[in-house]
């Protein structure tokens, strides 16, 4: 990796959701050998940082305006289709 | 099957089988039992239904008593807590992800979190009952706290 990424989370409050996925996310990763630079935003924030990351993991949804890619967070709350999102991340983290 | 979260739930701020009708009467109820155990402001309670009708915290589990998780500014927290509701018949919440979809939640986690970084463990511990079927099973057939305690331990 020439360089570290970051990985904005963002919920509705950047405080409740976003930091349980951002700890799975980071937990996930590390096994796959991967490390990332973490920032943490209500959703409404979003826009205004985008600029500065490499893109968003989100369990809300973010407006249409930004154009970084957004990966669904949910996944990391209610358990389902977990690995596949782990895997898009993956793909972004190598990119 | 331990996840901890008894240690977090206040015995106090838990309602097993809750006759409420509308996510905004259980969000009052639990919001209630937090107000007057001295978790939260007397502002907590509009400040949570006011954000479910704009964020809402409806988590789609694939069953047919999905949950919700509400929860609001940390200026409305005084001390982290969580309160937990069981309820007789679901009521609607709408999706985290898609507010247009709307969900039956037979489980309401009210969380109440003023420092992310402190509350971690806390999140951690919701979030692994929440993805434990057998977890949820066990608490919508709870009648009493030590049901509730044998399930989450």
């Amino acid at each position: 990796m020439s360089r570290h990424k970051t990985i904005l989370f963002a919920c509705g409050t950047g405080i409740a959701t976003s930091t349980a996925v951002n700890v799975a996310v980071t937990e996930a990763m590390k096994k796959r050998g991967l490390t990332f630079n973490a920032q943490q935003a209500k959703a409404t924030e979003v826009p205004g940082l985008a600029d500065s990351v490499d893109f968003i993991v989100s369990t809300t949804p973010i407006s249409a305006s930004v154009t970084k890619p957004v990966i669904k967070g949910l996944a990391f709350l209610t358990g389902i289709g977990k690995d596949k999102v782990l895997d898009e991340i993956e793909a972004q983290l190598r990119k | 099957m331990s996840h901890g979260l008894m240690q977090l739930l206040d015995p106090e701020a838990i309602v097993l089988g809750s006759d409420a009708s509308t996510n905004e009467e259980i969000i009052r109820i639990l919001a209630g039992r937090l107000e007057a155990l001295g978790y939260v402001k007397s502002s907590y309670a509009d400040a949570v239904v006011r954000r479910e009708m704009t964020i809402p915290t409806g988590l789609p589990l694939e069953r047919a008593d999905n949950v919700a998780v509400p929860h609001t500014d940390p200026e409305h927290v005084l001390k982290p807590g969580i309160a937990m509701g069981t309820l007789k018949r679901p009521v609607i919440f709408a999706n985290m992800e898609d507010p247009d979809e709307k969900l039956p939640v037979g489980f309401v986690f009210l969380l109440a979190i003023n420092d992310k970084d402190k509350q971690i463990e806390a999140l951690q511990s919701v979030m692994a009952t929440i993805q434990n079927p057998e977890a949820l099973d066990g608490l919508r057939s709870a009648r009493t706290l030590d049901d509730v305690r044998a399930v989450l331990g």
